[in-house]
């Protein structure tokens, strides 16, 4: 049964991954990230983080992706892309570089850690993973007292992204946006 | 790893057949159950506003034209299948379905029946297995509902995308924009009753409102269930929100390009979403099948049992949520859409983060031993001087932007 999950759930998240980088439609890739989104998702419920799963899907699935769609519906960029002329020469050699590189580091990374992965996790307390508010409540104060720096350096930095963005947005008074593109 | 299904006592221990099959009843029933509860709330919504404007409404099919949803279904069925021709054909097909699921996917978090009283967990034996009477009490709880109302913007935003036209995606930018800002509304609303019960569980939810004092809408101080009550509307893009479909400026909002079944799906979905909701309304904050009791007296309805009761009860209290929604479309005119994002954004979500605080700090005061009314106060004056910062950056912003002859 385990197998059978993994199998579906890993299946869904290579076909959706695969749809990303080969549709040329921007919104059926879009698409295509949201059935890995849900992949992903069915993998954390089958390791019992249920509340994982249910923020992945509230977040990236519902959230993110949608608004990656409302960007791509605004500003009319849903036609099929001309993939045959190429914006930046030297992008997919460098592109393939780096992927081959990435892919390396991750397999060395697993040859090399071979037996630490095949120890079961220690960090999580599995008398809790029976009752689901308790997993919950184990994940919150972890977060809210050991990590609570990082939990707020990372608010901060999004509160900057969001003050960088609306003023960058915003016009200045007097100068207006000569070009009506 | 039965835990993936739900935490059902029915599924703990080995895969028997039994177990098997009443889930598999369960499924079937809470199908049909919905199903049908969508067909009659498309009649009691047509005959209601009927009344309202002082109109007859269907009076053809069957008894008080009670048939007439599956007449309309039945016709639909058989007109001719559009597809326009400069469509995107896959998701075309496709968002009926991604509208459709969701609707009922909610459904099947919901405690239908069970009894809750006398700190009963709402167990029932069904031959001889202990389950609850509803589909799926998972882990996550009421998150998952959550979840899936995320997901349901999906259905209506490729809907409007996919029909290569203009209005459905006028209607379809407008849905997505309207979903996502209430969201975070309804989500907050939703999290003071979690604060309050201490658990996600529906079910949970359901056992800590025992008698009229303990109901969340009561213990929670009424506000959040306005903040819901506002944002489940617009989630559902319901009148006074339906800028979705608005008629006169969009023809038919998202759905204008589809005909025949698919276009009966979305209707469907619509339908449905407000009967799920109603039922969350009343899971949250109504104490779902739970009797009404004040102190020790229970309103007993005599002859059936306990279990069928709270069924009977969940109806009643659903009936008067859906007689409301219904009120709301033949009563409100449309929003505006600035005046719409004004009150999302700028009134609902502060609102309901504001009580969240609120809430917070009385049960923080409560475990510290602080006296409630200094709190109280405290909090509230906190929160009176946060909003007013709020209000004054508002102010500023409105005023530079007249300045610079910016409309809005």
């Amino acid at each position: 049964m385990e197998l059978f999950v993994f199998v579906c759930a890993a299946a869904m998240v290579l076909v959706g991954a695969i749809g990303v980088i080969t549709r040329n439609n921007p919104v059926h890739a879009a698409l295509s990230l949201v059935l890995t989104l849900f992949g992903i998702a069915v993998l954390f419920v089958a390791n019992n983080a249920h509340f994982l799963a249910a923020v992945q899907v509230i977040v990236y699935a519902g959230a993110i992706v949608v608004l990656f769609l409302f960007v791509i519906m605004l500003l009319g960029v849903d036609r099929a892309e001309d993939l045959s002329t190429e914006p930046l020469t030297a992008q997919r050699p460098l592109a393939l570089v780096v992927g081959i590189g990435v892919a390396g580091v991750i397999i060395a990374a697993i040859v090399k850690s071979q037996d630490a992965l095949l120890v079961r996790g220690t960090g999580i307390n599995s008398a809790t993973l029976e009752d689901a508010d308790a997993n919950i409540r184990q994940l919150s104060r972890s977060i809210f007292s050991d990590y609570v720096f990082a939990f707020e350096v990372t608010s901060v930095l999004l509160l900057i992204a969001v003050v960088g963005t609306v003023v960058m947005s915003r016009r200045q008074r007097g100068q207006h946006v000569e070009e009506s593109a | 790893m039965m835990q993936i299904l739900a935490i059902d006592p029915l599924l703990t221990g080995e895969l028997l057949w039994t177990p098997l099959l009443i889930v598999l009843l369960k499924v079937v029933v809470v199908f049909v159950v919905g199903l049908l509860a969508t067909m009659l709330m498309v009649w009691f919504e047509r005959k209601v506003i009927a009344g309202m404007q002082n109109r007859i409404g269907p009076n053809k099919a069957g008894p008080f034209g009670i048939l007439q949803t599956l007449a309309d279904g039945i016709k639909l069925f058989f007109k001719e299948d559009l597809i326009p021709e400069r469509s995107d054909r896959f998701v075309f097909k496709l968002a009926p379905y991604l509208a459709f699921v969701p609707a009922f996917l909610t459904f099947a978090i919901i405690p239908l029946g069970g009894d809750f009283r006398g700190g009963n967990d709402g167990l029932v034996t069904w031959f001889g297995h202990q389950t609850r009477v509803q589909l799926a009490d998972p882990p996550i709880g009421i998150l998952f509902a959550l979840a899936i109302s995320s997901i349901a913007i999906y259905g209506i935003m490729l809907a409007g995308w996919s029909s290569g036209s203009k209005y459905p995606l006028l209607g379809s930018v407008r849905a997505s924009a309207q979903m996502v800002s209430y969201e975070a509304a309804l989500g907050l609303s939703v999290a003071a009753v979690v604060l309050v019960t201490g658990t996600l569980s529906t079910s949970g939810i359901v056992a800590r409102q025992s008698t009229l004092g303990n109901w969340n809408v009561i213990v929670t101080g009424i506000i959040p269930f306005f903040i819901f009550m506002v944002a489940a509307t617009a989630e559902l893009n319901r009148p006074p929100f339906d800028l979705v479909e608005a008629e006169q400026e969009l023809v038919g909002g998202f759905n204008t390009e589809y005909a025949s079944l698919r276009f009966a799906l979305f209707y469907l979905a619509e339908f449905m979403n407000t009967v799920t909701m109603s039922a969350l309304i009343v899971t949250l904050f109504f104490g779902g099948p739970q009797p009404i009791s004040v102190g020790s007296t229970t309103i007993d309805i005599p002859i059936i049992g306990n279990a069928l009761e709270g069924t009977v009860w969940l109806l009643l209290k659903v009936l008067v949520f859906l007689y409301i929604y219904v009120w709301f479309r033949a009563t409100l005119p449309r929003f505006r859409y600035d005046q719409l994002m004004n009150l999302g954004w700028k009134v609902l979500i502060p609102a309901s983060l504001g009580w969240f605080i609120l809430l917070a700090a009385q049960r923080v005061g409560q475990s510290a031993g602080w006296d409630r009314y200094v709190v109280t106060i405290a909090t509230a004056l906190v929160l009176l001087v946060s909003y007013s910062l709020l209000m004054l950056a508002q102010r500023t912003s409105t005023n530079e932007r007249k300045r610079d002859g910016v409309m809005f």
